[in-house]
């Protein structure tokens, strides 16, 4: 059961072989046994779930059911929940009951999913190791002394370990495919504008994008076509005709062109990476594809770019925690400018007043021109290396990230180098590009390797269909991590 | 470009967030290396290249100018740290 | 040493949309705190804007109406800075390119008209309010306002005057009503000015440092605002000081401006593009759409008066200063046929003044506009003198009907019948032997005299010409 695909737990759910409630209770049950280790939830409420579980069994009752009808889902701790407390992994936010949904939680709510509980994630989604998060670090499934990645590790680590049978994510640099690739799992994240950002806590507004997090191509696809959309109250929401991304997965492959950038194959990949990597093409090739090597000029300068722009989007979307209309405030103060300085001194993490520290730098005046706009210049290089690359290709390949899971503690204190493990994800943010991780072997160390796809602009289906051809011919995707206590 | 103690506080301050000395001269050490990463920009030329924003070129989209919320102050008040008479309470601002 | 005065205003007018230039809230004036607060006003945890049409609509208006370049392409920026009635910690404004470039304001000051030329206008939205009634020692936040939709108005240094800057204001003021964009309450906040003051020696072409003193909510503080800062600024200057530049805050009670201390430190706004905002655009037949919208604006409407109704550029002036005023004088005028002087006189004079003393807009009047033609017909034809008239003027403001109605009822027609006034002569001839010899002796300012004692005996309504006419027919007899 924990194992099955959604398609399978729709049909089981049809079928009354198996009721939402009973399949809520498994998966809470599951998370009570496992969750004080690995970490990967900050909320569970299992009213809450069951509530939701039994008015899902009633709508299946009626004949009402949709695909993920009566299927309990993990929620990024990112995304407001009404009634639910919603953290986004801040002390900041300890406290806060939203108000009001997302219109993720919306369109899962609609669906008639199950919200199974909120995971754990980086503070305010800055990180690359969820070790930044208010709520403790999330342990690897696969290897407990390893980080899951950042900042959805707490969804990456919850779906590996069985804990969810999917979750959402959001994705700024890397936040969705890089934990998917350090815990061995498939994730995805959409052209910008094609989920709703609107109940999604801002981190850095213009690359921000929640997407799915699963097992396999196939139920990011199930879940994609529940999340993406468009909505009035998201002014960068994009109008366009509702897609059916499950539709092309069978497609075969032959005849697509995939692009191999020679940047994303040289110093700085690990060894055991590459191979997983250049084994994972050599498959597609297998498949019918062609590769042809293609250059991202540019792609060296994401970093620097993305560790301006993000910060500076930051520093403003996060000057709303201020203690005056929800949240934290600091139990002692004197005038205004000391309860501002102290609550949110004391309110937020070391990396997250790191990154506002940086904004604020680089928006300040006299480094604005030299900083900010000099970023936003380069920005567009980056993204129109990828409109050349895309006139030779229809989907690029790489890794997801330069290494296996680093370990827990490796490089929470050395900012420059966590940042440099997203350096394959960054541009495609930055370009607004749809980017995916599917899971391609196992390092030296036997922790999980990812395959890095991107696609150009609303080639989601695409991306999916090759994902799922893939996934069709290897079985990476349905490998699991063995926990304590478990054959 | 090299960064002071004087430029951390002066930032700290623009952000509000309370630093004392020792915390000062840590974001001094870390915002130096981060900005040593971010000093690659400088090297290439950006000459008549349009700044990008967005990631995609499009234009705002506007609603209609019709009212559509109503009244939620018990509810959005229920999370707010301090409040009295349908007001957030926050110390005397001085004009 | 002669000093110069030179004076920008930033005029903050709020947009009379019924919905917030972000958010579906309600804009109303006067909710209890907080009630029109919506989750995006808030600035609750992944809430996000989305632009009102109609304050675009609105901006666009203004801008067509003086002259100015309607951007194609306008950008919303974030301007940053922390207190507690900016829930964003950000205010969304436009930066580097607003809705509104250029145009200019003709203003009258005095008999001269002068030209002042504006910078910009542009869209931003709104803050709370902070209400430093006592709550233990703390200031309470009503977020009600915060996200109302602001067009700021920012003109060049072009006024040299406090007087100049007020019949600026007064002007910009009209016009944003004229057009409709704005209903320009000022004891609600609806349009509220800043002032840039600063002084030069005469002759001097580089300027002096000058100081902004904020929220000016009425014309008459705006005024005395800026001449106690000028006083302030020159005595400075001949102490041989130096003015520090500023923002200050004007005292009503005390009648001074003062350092505001919350503005002291030198601001750092970190301006930059809203990421949750794409680049606004507007299209050329868009801007033609509302062009089309456009009333006939005061000056169109000035030189109208003038050449279709005869009048002088005074009562032009006079009668343009509100498109409410305008439109009644308008009705009168063209009901009456012909003499629009006699609806100008009236309008300007008895109805004007009544209005004045009860502190009415016309809008609001008791006397409509048909009702007002209703008498001037009378006086036209004769019905009524002039000084009858007005007893009917005040007849009918104390609404008692139409003019028609209350001569009838009140018997206050004139006399023209020549025997009745022959015979009221007669008598009053008779009675009066003294004076008539005095008179026919020569002392002509008698005359006088005789009007006098007939019209009183004919209770006013003797045809003032006629009762002349046979007078002085009679008394020289």
């Amino acid at each position: 059961m924990i194992n099955a695909t959604l398609k399978e737990l729709a049909a089981l759910l049809a079928g009354k072989k198996i009721s939402s409630v009973e399949l809520t209770q498994q998966f809470l049950s599951r998370i009570a046994t496992h969750n004080p280790d690995l970490n990967a939830f900050i909320t569970v409420d299992e009213e809450a779930s069951l509530k939701q579980a039994r008015a899902a069994d009633e709508m299946i009752a009626r004949g009402e059911a949709q695909p993920l009808t009566g299927i309990p889902l993990a929620q990024k701790d990112i995304f407001c929940a009404q009634g639910w407390r919603t953290t986004c992994g801040s002390q900041m936010l300890h406290d806060f009951i939203a108000p009001y949904d997302a219109h993720v939680i919306e369109q899962f709510k609609h669906a008639g999913a199950i919200n199974l509980g909120k995971t754990n994630m980086d503070e305010f989604a800055m990180g690359s190791s969820n070790e930044t998060s208010y709520y403790g670090k999330v342990k690897n499934p696969w290897d407990r002394q390893a980080v899951p990645g950042g900042s959805s590790g707490g969804s990456a680590a919850a779906v590996a370990a069985r804990l969810a049978p999917a979750a959402s994510g959001t994705d700024t640099g890397g936040s969705i495919r890089q934990p998917a690739a350090l815990c061995g799992i498939t994730g995805l994240k959409p052209t910008y504008g094609v989920v709703s950002r609107y109940g999604m806590i801002a981190f850095a507004s213009s690359l921000d994008q929640g997407g799915p997090m699963a097992k396999s191509a196939e139920d990011c696809a199930l879940l994609l076509n529940v999340m993406a959309g468009f909505d009035a109250r998201d002014s960068t929401s994009l109008e366009r005709e509702k897609e059916d991304y499950t539709r092309g997965l069978d497609q075969p492959l032959a005849g697509l062109k995939i692009g191999l950038p020679k940047e994303f194959f040289a110093a700085g990949l690990s060894a055991d990476v590459a191979q997983a990597v250049e084994a994972a093409i050599a498959e597609y090739r297998k498949l019918g594809a062609e590769t042809v090597e293609i250059s991202l000029p540019n792609s060296h300068l994401a970093i620097p770019v993305y560790y301006v722009l993000a910060p500076a989007e930051a520093s403003s979307n996060l000057s709303r925690f201020d203690g005056v209309r929800y949240g934290y405030r600091a139990p002692e103060y004197g005038d205004l400018l000391d309860m501002y300085s102290k609550t949110r001194a004391q309110g937020f993490g070391a990396e997250v007043k790191r990154r506002i520290m940086i904004g604020t730098y680089v928006l300040s005046a006299g480094y604005y021109d030299a900083y900010y706009l000099k970023a936003q210049k380069l920005r567009r290089l980056i993204a129109q290396d990828f409109t050349e690359a895309f006139k030779q290709c229809d989907l690029i390949m790489g890794p997801t990230a330069p290494t296996t899971a680093f370990n827990l503690g490796e490089k929470s204190d050395d900012p420059v180098s966590m940042y440099l493990s997203d350096i394959y994800t960054i541009a495609v943010n930055l370009a607004g590009l749809p980017g995916m991780s599917v899971p391609c072997g196992f390092g030296a160390d036997g922790r999980p390797v990812g395959l890095h796809l991107v696609g150009n602009y609303f080639s989601e289906a695409r991306m999916l269909n090759a994902a799922h051809q893939y996934q069709q011919a290897t079985d990476w995707h349905s490998r699991k991590p063995r926990l304590p206590g478990e054959e | 470009m090299t960064l002071n103690l004087d430029d951390v506080k002066r930032i700290a301050h623009l952000a509000r967030i309370a630093v004392d000395e020792q915390e000062a001269g840590g974001y001094l050490t870390q915002l130096s290396a981060i900005f040593g990463l971010v000093e690659q920009m400088q090297a290439v030329d950006t000459g008549g290249i349009e700044p990008m924003s967005h990631a995609q070129d499009l234009v705002l989209r506007l609603r209609d100018d019709a009212v559509t919320e109503s009244d939620q102050h018990s509810l959005f008040q229920s999370v707010a740290p301090q409040v009295e008479a349908g007001l957030y309470l926050v110390p005397k601002v001085i004009e | 040493m002669q000093w110069e005065v030179v004076i920008g205003l930033e005029t903050h007018a709020q947009l009379n949309t019924v919905s917030k230039i972000f958010s579906g809230a309600s804009t109303a004036y006067g909710a209890a705190p907080n009630t029109q607060a919506s989750a995006v006003d808030l600035a609750l945890p992944g809430v996000l804007p989305v632009m009102n049409k109609a304050a675009l609509e609105k901006a666009v208006k203004f801008g067509l109406a003086v002259g100015a370049e309607i951007s194609r392409r306008s950008v919303f920026a974030r301007k940053n800075y922390f207190y507690p009635d900016l829930p964003k910690g950000y205010q969304i404004s436009q930066l580097d390119l607003p809705i509104v470039v250029g145009g200019s304001l003709s203003v009258q000051v005095g008999d001269t008209e002068k030209t002042v030329r504006l910078t910009r206008a542009h869209l931003e939205e709104d803050a709370g309010k902070s209400l430093h009634e006592d709550f233990h020692g703390m200031t309470g936040i009503d977020l009600n306002r915060a996200g109302t939709p602001l067009l700021e108005i920012v003109t060049e240094p072009d006024m040299r005057s406090a007087q100049e800057a007020v019949a600026y204001a007064k002007a910009l003021h009209s016009l944003v009503r004229w057009i409709g964009i704005c209903d320009g309450n000022m004891q609600e906040g609806s349009f509220r000015c800043d002032a840039n003051v600063s002084v030069r020696p005469k002759g001097v072409e580089k300027l002096g440092t000058r100081c902004e003193i904020k929220n000016l909510n009425s014309f008459k503080f705006l005024e005395k605002a800026i001449e106690y800062e000028v006083r302030r600024q020159i005595e400075i200057l001949e102490d041989g000081g130096r003015i520090v530049q500023e923002t200050r805050l004007y005292d009503s009670d005390r009648d001074e401006t003062r350092s505001m201390r919350s503005k002291e430190e030198a601001n750092d706004y970190r301006y930059f593009p809203d990421p949750d905002l794409l680049p606004m655009a507007v299209s050329g037949a868009y801007i033609e759409q509302v062009r089309a919208t456009l009333p006939e604006l005061p000056p169109a409407k000035r030189e109208r008066f003038q050449r279709e109704y005869a009048l002088p550029g005074y009562d032009a002036g006079v009668l343009t200063a509100s498109r409410e005023l305008a439109a009644y004088f308008e009705d009168v005028a063209q009901t009456l046929g012909g003499e629009a002087k006699l609806a100008a006189n009236w309008i300007m004079g008895d109805l004007s003044a009544s209005l004045n003393k009860d502190g009415k807009e016309i809008a609001a009047s008791p006397i409509s506009s048909r009702q007002l033609a209703g008498l001037l017909k009378r006086i036209q034809d004769g019905t009524l003198s002039g000084k009858i008239a007005k007893e009917v003027f005040a007849a009918m403001w104390a609404g008692e009907g139409d003019a028609d109605r209350i001569i009838e009822t009140r018997g206050l027609k004139q006399v023209s019948d020549s025997g009745a006034i022959e015979k009221i002569v007669d008598e009053i001839i008779a009675a009066n032997p003294a004076q008539t010899a005095e008179y026919r002796s020569g002392k002509d300012k008698l005359f006088g005299f005789f009007v006098g004692q007939a019209m009183k005996a004919s209770k006013g309504q003797a045809n003032p010409q006629q009762l002349n006419d046979i007078l002085k027919k009679k008394l020289q007899a």
